[in-house]
């Protein structure tokens, strides 16, 4: 039914859009219905998650609205139905749809409590970075380095989203999603990031990844992720808590490299940063 | 003001009604109030309503074409506060006043003076809110929720919108106080509880969930505004302060808030069903608890407005089975009017039209709702579109829904005639096809990754963006038809009967149409409350 | 005829005043959330990260050296340049039940004499509660004279009932200098 739902409404828009002779996209967001499966072990497991509760909803959804549906039509005046005025009370059916509910939630909440068990264990992790949020940028510190960094929209992205720019968003490769520096990460290694802000909250997400966690001024929070060893790539997400005026145009991006990669590449950041250092390492001051 | 009014229009005084500027200014009279509380709901509605569509209108194309990013995060804020505050709140108090009294065989509401002062603070609240949006700084752009620490970076709109929001909990307060003594002192004897309807069932609880978390709000704001100009540091790190602990207390506030924006359907909902299936309705003694159940657990599950701050596993877990317990009770309304419906005499009437509507759509926001109380799952919804997709499901076809269901309903009662019913039905038919035009694909777009009170998207978010655009400027234009309807009904429409829907039940059905100004000066006979009670 | 009315006009006011009571309750419950607060943290073992700028009585106890854990130190600075503000060491193993001494430096590069305050956070949170320290610079406001550089100390001791799925925490104090205004 659901599909019925999507394909319709997909060809409505269709035909809405057709109509005004919109200028067409590079790449096209029909496809873009569900929850990405995502790279991570968490992602998949989450994804499940969200797929079984569809599916109870939509289990659930048959049986609500076809009664609705039967009762509108097997019901109705203009047929000649006659209304049954003493049906207004039955203990036994109400009981049995205040249990079979509980019962589903019983059977939606074990699931849901073992993943979050999983999300919660945080434990063996392998690389901390520290990510502070600020009024609109990200910034990346490898712990245990002088590896700092911070990570803001890219320029092409940043011109062409200026009020009235006339700049064409869809010439702009990765429109609002794309930054100068991104963050960058092994694959198969259990990253642990430390999220926080100076100055507002913000949120730190990447869909792909499965999560997001709020950056508070003031507090630490730690989530973690594990990129399966063969999903190297470039994946993208966005500062999803409002943030002020450039709330929409933080993005994050993530390279996730192989371990090899990744290690050259944090050697190859480390000797930059010892170059650079003229004065000594101060590690908290901005870099 | 108010204390002029007693001498122009005592309520108990004779029939006569006062004319001109000073029957409303002064009016003590439960329906005048409700009226000037209807007509303030519908302009605070359009309003509101615009600033939606200036923000569908920018997020129609990628880009920024229309306005600043600033005054796109004011709209959104601004949007938010003007609908619950000044459109559905008022709204329903509108609908309890015009109704309560006329159910319960009341001459009026308890406290006409309170009644008085409750409404005459909005136009002043609104006043000062909408003010914001010509003051230095443009209007509070930090979202309805406020947040510290980015609300305390507004300008001069800061200290205004704290007044504003003061002066509305403070009407909304002195409306639910009059609620409850009403309903608990104003009963025709022989009206006991378990008799009234479930209209003013729902509104006795919503009343006392305002009391309990409106003041609390008014705590939270107060907070605020001393953190920003009197070195308070209740939300501020740096004083030892901690903005999350700002989170918990809105939201302790805020759930509730939600629940009182919705329950008042349900009561709508129960009493529009039963008239036009012909039938009392089914379990009108577990829809009553299930309301009380509702309303206690809506204590008890804030928390789930805040999943990604960091809690700790137990704190989640808590949450998550509070939340998902509530749709029990809900399941139970929904099974209940189902039920009722069953084996019914069914016909299609405007106000049936709304309700079924309703009970289609606001399950699709139960589902979602359901969803989002799963915590893992929560982590990828949170903070996107599938969360305005969510909430706009449960106010826009669900709160909006049942109160333009109720205008329908009752409208032959108030002003004594019956309004075009083929138009409301093309009225239903617009805004039921372009609500789903509007909202459906929000919940594509979250699911897809894109985040919420932004003003510019990535260009994969394009196409649904755009749908979406046209359900919201289709669902904002084709809404202009309830006031014509309204005033060509008023002005020009047929005389209806006492009981304008034949099988109407209810003490208000028993006054005359248009009911008399005062309603039941003498309460009603014994026999006349055993007819009207056949819920 | 009117005796009833003004006894139902009296019980009326009676109702409204007590409900406006309740009104009053409501709102002086929401400031007591304020303190509430911090117990529903700590019962609910939320953490209550207000208690770890206190100093927390210990009672020795005896060192767990079957159990590592790794402590990692942050250092925030809410505004750029006019501090330096780092931990000595960047993360140290530490036994539960054992007291560990970790020192933090501090530079003053306001130009002028100031205070600042460290505000501590923990990862994660509800680890509060089993993180003791017997002394630490966050506990008192710094007083810092121009161009001074100072090393703080923090002396802490991980309580042995720490939850066995945890192997590291993060300490972080972010550093507020209080003659800027930083947000309030």
């Amino acid at each position: 039914m659901i599909r019925t739902i999507q394909r319709s409404g997909t060809a409505f828009a269709a035909v809405v859009l057709a109509l005004l002779a919109a200028p067409a996209h590079a790449e096209s967001g029909w496809h873009l219905l569900n929850m990405p499966v995502g790279v991570t072990e968490l992602s998949k497991k989450i994804y499940g998650l969200h797929m079984m509760i569809f599916w109870w909803c939509v289990a659930i959804g048959i049986v609500v609205f076809g009664w609705m549906i039967w009762a509108i039509v097997a019901f109705r005046k203009s047929k000649g139905a006659v209304a049954n005025t003493a049906m207004v009370h039955s203990t036994k059916a109400e009981i049995i749809w205040t249990l079979i509910p509980v019962a589903i939630l019983v059977a939606m909440a074990v699931p849901s409590a073992r993943v979050l068990i999983d999300i919660e264990d945080a434990r063996n992790t392998e690389l901390t970075i520290k990510v502070t949020a600020y009024q609109w940028k990200w910034q990346y510190q490898y712990l245990g380095t002088d590896v700092a960094y911070f990570s803001t929209l890219a320029h092409e992205s940043n011109s062409a989203r200026e009020l009235q720019s006339g700049i064409d968003p869809a010439t702009v490769p990765n429109y609002l999603l794309d930054v100068d520096n991104p963050l960058v990460v092994p694959a198969g290694v259990k990253v642990r990031l430390l999220v926080t802000a100076q100055d507002v909250i913000h949120s730190w997400w990447v869909p792909e990844f499965g999560m997001k966690k709020d950056a508070i001024p003031g507090l630490v929070n730690e989530m973690w992720f594990k990129v399966d060893a063969d999903k190297t790539g470039r994946y993208r997400g966005q500062c999803a808590e409002l943030c002020g005026r450039d709330h929409g145009f933080m993005p994050i991006v993530v390279d996730v490299m192989s371990r090899e990669d990744f290690d050259a590449w944090l050697t190859a950041r480390k000797a930059a940063v010892k170059q650079a250092a003229a004065a000594p390492s101060t590690s908290a001051t901005i870099s | 003001m108010a204390t002029h009014a007693h001498t122009d229009a005592v309520h108990d005084d004779h029939d006569h009604k006062p004319h001109g500027w000073r029957r409303w200014v002064f009016s003590t009279n439960h329906k005048d109030i409700g009226t000037m509380y209807l007509v303030f709901a519908c302009t605070m509605f359009f309003v509101g309503g615009t600033m939606a569509l200036i923000i569908r209108a920018e997020l129609f194309e990628p880009g920024l074409q229309f306005v600043d990013p600033q005054f796109f995060n004011s709209m959104t804020a601004m949007h938010a506060l003007v609908m619950i505050f000044g459109a559905i709140m008022p709204a329903w108090v509108g609908l309890a006043n015009w109704l309560i009294p006329m159910q319960i065989g009341a001459p009026d509401m308890a406290l006409p003076r309170l009644n008085n002062l409750s409404f005459w603070i909005l136009p002043f609240a609104f006043m000062l809110l909408l003010g914001t949006l010509f003051v230095p700084g443009g209007a509070p752009a930090g979202g309805w929720t406020m947040y510290p620490p980015l609300a305390l970076q507004a300008g001069d709109s800061f200290p205004m919108m704290i007044f504003a929001i003061h002066l509305m909990g403070a009407s909304s307060i002195l409306g639910a106080i009059n609620v409850v003594v009403t309903v608990m002192n104003m009963r025709a004897p022989g009206m006991n509880l378990l008799k009234m309807p479930l209209f003013v069932w729902t509104w006795l609880i919503t009343a006392y969930l305002l009391v309990a978390v409106m003041p609390v709000l008014a705590g939270a704001v107060t907070m605020l505004l001393t953190d920003h100009y009197f070195g308070t540091s209740f939300f501020a790190a740096s004083g030892g302060g901690d903005p999350v602990m700002f989170q918990h207390i809105f939201w302790f506030f805020g759930h509730p808030e939600v629940y009182i924006m919705i329950l008042p359907a349900f009561g709508v909902v129960s009493e529009i069903i039963p008239t036009f299936s012909r039938k009392p309705l089914f379990g009108y003694e577990s829809m009553v608890y299930a309301t009380a159940a509702i309303g206690f657990l809506s204590f008890i599950v804030w928390a789930h407005h805040m999943f990604t701050v960091g809690m700790p596993l137990a704190g989640q877990l808590f949450f998550m089975l509070a939340t998902m317990l509530i749709s029990v009770p809900t399941g139970v309304k929904i099974f209940n009017w189902c039920a009722t419906m069953t084996r019914g005499s069914l016909t299609f009437e405007p106000p049936m039209l709304f309700a079924l509507a309703f009970l289609f759509l606001f399950t699709i926001g139960g589902f979602s709702g359901l969803m989002l109380a799963i915590v893992p799952a929560d982590f990828q919804y949170q903070d996107s579109y599938f969360v305005v997709a969510h909430f706009h499901y449960v106010l826009v076809p669900g709160s909006l829904f049942a109160i333009v269901g109720a205008v329908y309903y009752w409208l032959p009662k108030w002003v004594g005639r019956m309004y075009d019913q083929k138009l409301a039905k093309v009225h239903f038919w617009l805004s039921a096809i372009f609500v789903n035009v509007l909202f459906f694909p929000q919940h594509f777009l979250g699911l897809a990754g894109m985040p919420r009170r932004i003003p510019d998207y990535a260009t994969q978010f394009a196409d649904w963006n755009m749908v979406s655009s046209i359900g919201a400027f289709g669902f904002g234009f084709s809404q202009l038809l309830l006031p014509y309807i309204i005033i060509k009904c008023v002005k020009s429409g047929a005389p209806a009967p006492a009981r304008a829907w034949d099988s109407a039940h209810g003490l208000e059905w028993e006054l005359p149409s248009p009911a008399p100004f005062h309603s039941w000066e003498t309460p009603p006979s014994a026999a006349v409350i055993a007819r009207g009670a056949e819920h | 005829m009117s005796e009833p009315r003004e006894e139902l006009r009296r019980a009326n006011a009676r109702l409204g005043a007590r409900l406006g009571l309740m009104t009053l309750g409501s709102f002086a419950f929401g400031f007591a959330l304020v303190p509430l607060y911090d117990v529903f943290c700590t019962i609910t073992g939320f953490g209550n990260q207000k208690a770890l700028a206190q100093a927390s009585a210990v009672v020795p106890e005896v060192e767990d050296d079957s159990r590592t854990v790794t402590v990692e130190f942050v250092a925030e600075l809410p505004t750029v340049g006019n501090w330096v503000f780092r931990p000595v060491q960047g993360s140290m193993q530490v036994h539960p039940g054992k007291l560990y001494q970790a020192d933090f430096i501090a530079k003053n590069l306001t130009g002028h004499d100031t205070v600042a305050q460290a505000v501590p956070s923990i990862a994660p949170g509800n680890v509060a509660g089993y993180f003791h320290k017997t002394e630490c610079f966050c506990f008192t406001p710094q007083k810092f004279s121009k161009d001074e550089e100072r090393v703080m100390p923090v002396r802490f001791i991980v309580d042995r009932a720490l939850p066995k799925h945890l192997d590291r925490i993060t300490l972080a104090y972010t550093f507020y200098d209080q003659s800027i205004g930083t947000g309030s």
